[in-house]
């Protein structure tokens, strides 16, 4: 199996056989993290820069602890301190950063498709780190990753989604990702937060959490995200957790153990309660450590891919 | 590939594991403090199979790795396939140990100088010693092995193929021509 693309923009776009080769890239690389000497020359002279459009502080720090395990050099840009508020376009600033002679481009954006706009307009690597609604591909990546670690497979398992799924972007890619990989995804929100048609994505939804657990291998529980809709949409906050807030009440009513994961960061009290959080079923600071190891992954075969082109 | 020659067969290797495990002992002066780590992936089983002969003539358990050099090539950047990065396993401290690296095929020394660089992220051995099966000359950096199972001149249009029980499912080192 050969890695030949040269960015990274969402799991729709690869093929079973290419998350499968992330996946044990990644597995190599998470030793790395482990040594005394947290560091492997593999992109000795190559520069990463982090593009973010929106505030994020797990990912971008993610990423460029990711970047300097491989030994690139990373520059960080965040848009609010930079030309982009004196107008310039997305594209114009790509090409800047492809005229420093940067090798990849890590971009956080609003707007979905913003990292497919720009991986087409520059030669150099493009990974999306998180675009609108579209695709968080690293976030599903190393969901996955640490599924797979915990129960030894992805076939056949039964993920559930909970929450706010309409605006959630690491529910899209986690849905294109387990499936691809023979996962049986369901969807479990209230009906307004479930978009229209998302079941042709393979995906069964509910809005019976109880049952939802009943059936689940793990529950990846997504942030309530606030931030993007002025609340008219919204649940009132403490009536979402009465009706689907994880608890260790609602757990201890399911037989057997059920694998909780969340991308962070958590609203405590909303999307699940501390005890889950902290609770021995959690893997949610797992999941924060395996995301260096895919995102090294990622950056290792989107720069490789660009060397066996040229 | 045309295959030219047979140069070991199984009770070659054997005997030749035998041998590179008596110098190891010889050289060391017993097996205190000793261990061995292959490069992957033909490297990992002569490892295993030194420790192994070790134990027999030593009743010790000589702690084992295995090395991936693929972050640590100097082609990397040159590669035109892309090669696949497997996992390191040193599960133990190499600092103050004797450090024998194994590999199955010495020649050019460049995997030998990257396997050098990722062991001294790991730490300070007291020494690194070089065991190979076989050594077909060619150097292109200054490096030499310490044991050798066989040395074997060739040509550069040559190769030279181990196959290994563990990896190919027989014991044997062929040596065939590039077409």
């Amino acid at each position: 199996m050969q890695w030949t693309k040269k960015d990274l923009l969402g799991l729709e776009y690869l093929s079973p056989e290419e998350i499968e080769l992330i996946l044990d890239t990644a597995e190599s690389f998470k030793e790395v993290s482990t040594r005394e000497i947290k560091k492997v020359p593999a992109l000795r002279g190559k520069t990463a820069v982090n593009l973010f459009y929106e505030p994020s502080t797990r990912t971008r720090v993610s990423f460029e602890v990711a970047a300097k395990r491989l030994s690139a050099d990373v520059i960080n840009i965040a848009a609010e301190t930079s030309s982009v508020r004196k107008g310039e376009t997305l594209i114009d600033t790509g090409k800047n950063i492809q005229a420093l002679k940067a090798d990849i481009v890590i971009m956080r954006h609003s707007c979905s498709g913003a990292a497919n706009m720009l991986a087409r307009s520059l030669d150099i690597s493009v990974v999306n780190a998180g675009d609108g609604w579209h695709e968080h591909p690293t976030q599903a990546l190393l969901d996955i990753f640490t599924l797979k670690e915990k129960l030894g497979k992805i076939k056949g398992l039964n993920v559930a989604i909970v929450g706010d799924i309409a605006h959630s972007r690491v529910a899209r890619s986690n849905i294109w990702g387990l499936t691809k990989l023979g996962a049986k995804v369901t969807l479990c929100a209230p009906e307004i937060l479930l978009p229209p048609g998302i079941e042709t994505t393979g995906a069964k939804t509910s809005s019976n959490i109880d049952e939802v657990l009943k059936n689940a291998d793990a529950v990846n529980v997504l942030r309530m995200q606030f931030e993007r809709d002025e609340g008219a949409a919204f649940p009132q906050q403490l009536d979402y957790f009465k009706k689907f807030g994880i608890t260790e009440e609602r757990l201890s009513r399911v037989k057997k153990e059920i694998i909780i994961m969340h991308p962070g960061p958590i609203n405590r009290g909303i999307e699940m309660s501390s005890g889950v959080a902290d609770g021995d079923q959690s893997v949610i600071l797992e999941q924060v450590t395996n995301g260096i190891a895919v995102r090294m992954a990622v950056l290792f075969l989107v720069s490789q891919a660009k060397e066996a082109k040229s | 590939m045309k295959e030219k020659a047979k140069i070991l067969d199984q009770e070659g290797i054997n005997r030749a594991m035998i041998r590179i495990a008596h110098e190891i002992i010889e050289k060391n002066k017993g097996s205190a403090d000793l261990c061995i780590i292959g490069i992957r992936n033909r490297g990992v089983y002569i490892a295993q199979r030194i420790a192994a002969c070790i134990k027999q003539i030593d009743n010790v358990d000589v702690l084992t790795g295995a090395l991936d050099i693929t972050l640590y090539r100097d082609d990397l950047a040159l590669a035109s396939g892309q090669p696949l990065v497997r996992k390191t396993e040193i599960d133990f401290d190499i600092n103050d140990k004797n450090l024998v690296l194994v590999d199955d095929v010495l020649y050019t020394g460049r995997t030998i100088r990257a396997a050098l660089d990722a062991l001294i992220d790991f730490g300070r051995p007291k020494s690194i010693q070089l065991a190979v099966l076989v050594d077909r000359g060619h150097r292109e950096l200054p490096i030499r092995a310490d044991f050798v199972g066989k040395n074997i001149p060739t040509s550069k249009k040559e190769s030279v193929e181990v196959r290994l029980k563990e990896s190919d499912g027989s014991d044997e080192v062929l040596i065939a021509e590039k077409e």
